[in-house]
C-alpha cells in the first residue's frame, strides 16, 4: 500500500475499505436534503432562484445541470450558508436549516477553484477546522493525515498548494471538506479546472468516495455527460427553475420538455400533428423503410468518431437533426455532405414532451 | 541561448539605452553626493575633491557639533521616533479602513474620496491648517499630537491605496471557506486574510516610514519643539556649510537603503517559504 502511494499516488483510486468510522451515523430521515419552494431573489425583478422545490434521498449522488447562470451555483450557496435565503426552506436530515451558520448546517462545501489556504499546507489546511475548534495539534495532525490517506494525498502532506498539481489540490480540498463529517457536501463545479483525462479519473473518485461515506454529494456542474455518468439523482435547471428532477436514466430515456431534450444533448426535437416529441439521435438512422416515420433533408456535416458516426441534416422548417449512426450502418449508404437524404426512426421511440413551465419533483 | 541573443531586434538596444539613461537621470546627481562626502577635511562643497577622507563621516559621528554639524543626531532621533509611530499608525488604520471597504456603507465613497483628496491637497496649507487649528483651540502642538497627525494625512492615503489593491486581489472564497469550516471573524482575520495580505502589509509599514521620514511640509509647523532631519538639512543647507551636509546624505541612503532590502527579504522569504517547503 505504502509503495503503491509513493510511486504513483494519482493512479491509485481505491479507497481503503477498513474505514468504518468515517460513515456516517444514520438515523431514521427519508431524504438527506430537501429544499421547499426555495426562492433567492436580488430585487424584486430579479430572481436568481425561484421557488424550487427538491428532494433528495438518502446517500444520494446528485448532479445540479444547467446552462450558465440558470440558477445552479445560487442554490448551492444557499444550500452551504454563503447566501441568504429570500423565501423557503432548506431541511437537512429533516432539520431545518434554512438561516443557520455554514459550520451548524451539517454542509460542508468545496469551491470551484478549490479555495485551499496558500499559506498552509496540505496537513494544515485539512486540519483547520479542527484548529479553529482549538483540537489539540497532535490530535488534528492524526485525523487530518487520516483524510489525506483517504484522498491518498498523505505523502505530500507539507507540501503548499502551489507545490501541487490541480487534480492533488482537489483532493487536499475534498480531505479538508470530509474532516468536517458533513451530512451533505456541496461541490462547486469541481472537475471544470483539470484537463480532460484527470476529470474522467477524478469523477470515478468522487463517486467512489461518496458511495464508501454513505452521505449525499450535490454536484454543480454544465456537463451533460459529467452529470448522467455521475448522478443518482440528475436536475436539470434553466432560468431559475427546475425544468426535471428525475434518475439520470429517466432524464435522458424520457426528457421532460424539449429545453431538457436539447440541453441533454442526443436528442432531437421536432414538431409533429401540434405536439413536439423528442427521438433519441442514436435511434434515427438516414435512409427510409417500411413502417418508420422520417423527415427529409439535407446532409450538412459528417463526424467519425470511431464506433459511431454522427450525420447532422437541416430538415423541413430548417430544424437541426443529428443521427448517431453505428460505423456499420453509416459505412453501408455512406451518405456525402449535401446529399438529400430521409432521416428516420421507428414511431415506438417517439416521445411526447410537455410544456417547459412545469417543475418535476423527484420521487 | 548565444543563438537567441544574437537575434534581438534594434528595439531591444534603442530601449536598453533609453532605460539607462533613466538611471543615470535618477541616480547621478546622488551620486555626487556620495562622491562629495568623501571630501578631504579642506575641500569645500563643490568639486573637484581636495583629496579623500572619511573625515566628515568622523564629524557626524562624533557628535559634538561645530563645522556646519547642527543638532543632527537629535534631529535623526526624533525623526525615527515619528516615523515609527506614524508606520505603524498608518498599518493599523489602512488595514482596518481596507477591512472596512470590502463590504460597502452609506459614504463609502465619501470618505474613499476625502482620503485621496489629502494626497493631492498643498502640504504646506495643511499643516499650516492644524497648526492654526491647534491654535484656535488653544492646544499645544506637540510631536505625538499635531505632528504625527500631520504626517498621517500624508502616509495614511499611500497605505489606504496599498490595501485597496491587496484586498481587491484578495480572493474572496479564502473567507468562504474558512467561514465554511467553522472559522469565526477573528479567526478568519488572524489565520487567513492577515497571512495572505501580510506582504501588503508589510509595504504600507516601509512606504510609511520613508514617507514620513522625508516629510517637511506638512511637519514642520506642527512638530513643536526640535527639527526633524528634513528640516535639519534644510536649515543646514541655508546656513554655512560644509561637506557633512553630503555625508548625512550618504548615511541616510544607506539607512533607508537597508529598511527596504530588509523588507523586500522578508517579503521574498515569505514567498519561497510558499514557494518551497521541503517535503516531509
Amino acid at each position: 500500500m505504502q509503495l503503491k502511494k509513493r510511486d504513483a499516488p494519482e493512479m491509485t483510486p481505491e479507497i481503503p475499505s477498513d474505514e468504518p468510522r468515517l460513515r456516517q451515523v444514520t438515523k431514521g430521515h427519508r431524504f438527506d436534503v430537501e429544499l421547499v419552494a426555495l426562492t433567492k431573489a436580488y430585487n424584486a425583478k430579479t430572481l436568481a432562484v425561484d421557488a424550487i422545490s427538491l428532494r433528495i434521498p438518502r446517500a444520494s449522488y446528485c448532479c445540479l445541470l444547467g446552462p450558465s447562470g440558470c440558477g445552479k451555483t445560487t442554490t448551492l450557496r444557499m444550500l452551504a450558508g454563503h447566501e441568504t435565503v429570500t423565501d423557503g426552506a432548506i431541511r437537512i436530515h429533516d432539520e431545518e436549516i434554512t438561516h443557520r451558520a455554514p459550520i451548524d448546517r451539517g454542509t460542508s462545501m468545496m469551491f470551484q477553484d478549490y479555495a485551499l489556504f496558500p499559506h498552509l499546507t496540505a496537513l494544515e489546511n485539512v486540519a483547520f477546522s479542527l484548529k479553529v475548534r482549538q483540537v489539540p495539534r497532535k490530535e488534528r495532525e492524526a485525523q487530518a493525515r487520516e483524510y489525506l490517506e483517504l484522498v491518498q494525498m498523505d505523502h505530500l502532506a507539507n507540501r503548499l498548494p502551489n507545490q501541487l498539481s490541480g487534480g492533488q489540490q482537489q483532493r487536499v480540498a475534498l480531505a479538508r471538506s470530509l474532516i468536517t463529517r458533513p451530512k451533505v457536501l456541496l461541490l462547486d463545479e469541481p472537475l471544470s479546472a483539470l484537463d480532460p483525462f484527470l476529470r474522467t479519473r477524478m469523477r470515478a473518485e468522487l463517486k467512489r468516495i461518496q458511495k464508501e461515506l454513505g452521505i449525499t454529494f450535490v454536484h454543480v456542474t454544465h456537463s451533460q455527460e459529467e452529470a448522467l455518468a455521475l448522478s443518482d439523482v440528475m436536475v436539470v435547471m434553466n432560468d431559475a427553475k427546475i425544468m426535471q428532477a428525475a434518475p439520470a436514466r429517466e432524464i435522458f430515456e424520457t426528457p421532460a420538455n424539449a429545453f431538457v431534450a436539447r440541453f441533454i444533448g442526443g436528442h432531437n426535437v421536432i414538431g409533429r400533428d401540434g405536439k413536439t416529441i423528442s427521438v433519441r439521435a442514436d435511434r434515427c438512422r438516414i435512409g427510409t423503410g417500411p413502417g418508420l416515420n422520417s423527415i427529409a433533408g439535407e446532409v450538412t456535416m459528417v463526424e467519425y468518431h470511431g464506433p459511431f458516426v454522427q450525420v447532422s441534416v437541416c430538415g423541413e422548417g430548417n430544424t437541426d437533426l443529428t443521427a448517431m449512426m453505428s460505423d456499420a450502418a453509416y459505412f453501408e449508404e455512406s451518405p456525402r455532405i449535401g446529399s438529400k437524404v430521409a432521416l428516420s426512426w421507428e414511431p415506438a421511440v417517439e416521445h411526447v414532451l410537455g410544456p417547459e413551465a412545469v417543475a418535476f419533483l423527484a420521487k | 541561448m548565444a543563438h537567441q541573443a544574437n537575434q534581438r531586434p534594434l528595439s531591444f538596444y534603442l530601449l536598453s539605452s533609453l532605460m539607462a539613461a533613466l538611471l543615470v537621470f535618477l541616480y547621478a546627481p546622488m551620486v555626487c553626493v556620495y562622491i562629495l562626502s568623501f571630501q578631504g577635511p579642506d575641500g569645500g562643497m563643490s568639486f573637484p575633491m581636495v583629496g579623500w577622507s572619511t573625515h566628515w563621516f568622523e564629524v557626524l559621528f562624533r557628535g559634538t557639533g561645530g563645522q556646519g554639524m547642527g543638532d543632527v543626531p537629535g534631529s535623526f532621533r526624533r525623526s525615527m521616533r515619528l516615523a515609527a509611530f506614524v508606520s505603524v499608525l498608518s498599518m493599523v488604520i489602512a488595514v482596518s479602513a481596507g477591512m472596512a471597504y470590502r463590504r460597502s456603507f452609506p459614504g463609502a465613497n465619501f470618505v474613499f474620496y476625502s482620503a485621496i483628496t489629502s494626497m493631492v491637497l498643498p502640504g504646506i496649507f495643511v499643516g499650516f491648517g492644524i497648526a492654526l487649528t491647534f491654535n484656535l483651540l488653544g492646544w499645544q502642538i506637540n510631536w505625538f499630537s499635531s505632528g504625527i497627525g500631520a504626517q498621517l494625512t500624508w502616509s495614511l492615503p499611500f497605505g489606504l491605496l496599498i490595501m485597496f489593491i491587496v484586498l481587491g486581489r484578495f480572493n474572496p472564497a479564502y473567507e468562504e471557506a474558512a467561514t465554511d469550516l467553522g472559522a469565526n471573524a477573528s479567526q478568519r482575520f488572524r489565520m487567513v486574510i492577515l497571512p495572505i495580505i501580510l506582504p501588503g502589509v508589510i509595504g504600507i509599514f516601509v512606504s510609511s516610514i520613508t514617507s514620513s521620514y522625508e516629510e517637511s511640509a506638512r511637519t514642520q509647523l506642527n512638530v513643536g519643539l526640535g527639527n526633524t532631519m528634513p528640516m535639519e538639512v534644510t536649515g543646514l543647507l541655508t546656513g554655512s556649510s560644509t561637506p557633512v551636509l553630503f555625508a548625512i546624505g550618504t548615511m541616510t541612503t544607506l539607512v533607508m537603503f537597508v529598511f527596504i532590502l530588509g523588507a523586500v527579504a522578508l517579503m521574498g522569504s515569505m514567498a519561497r517559504r510558499r514557494a518551497a517547503r521541503p517535503d516531509s
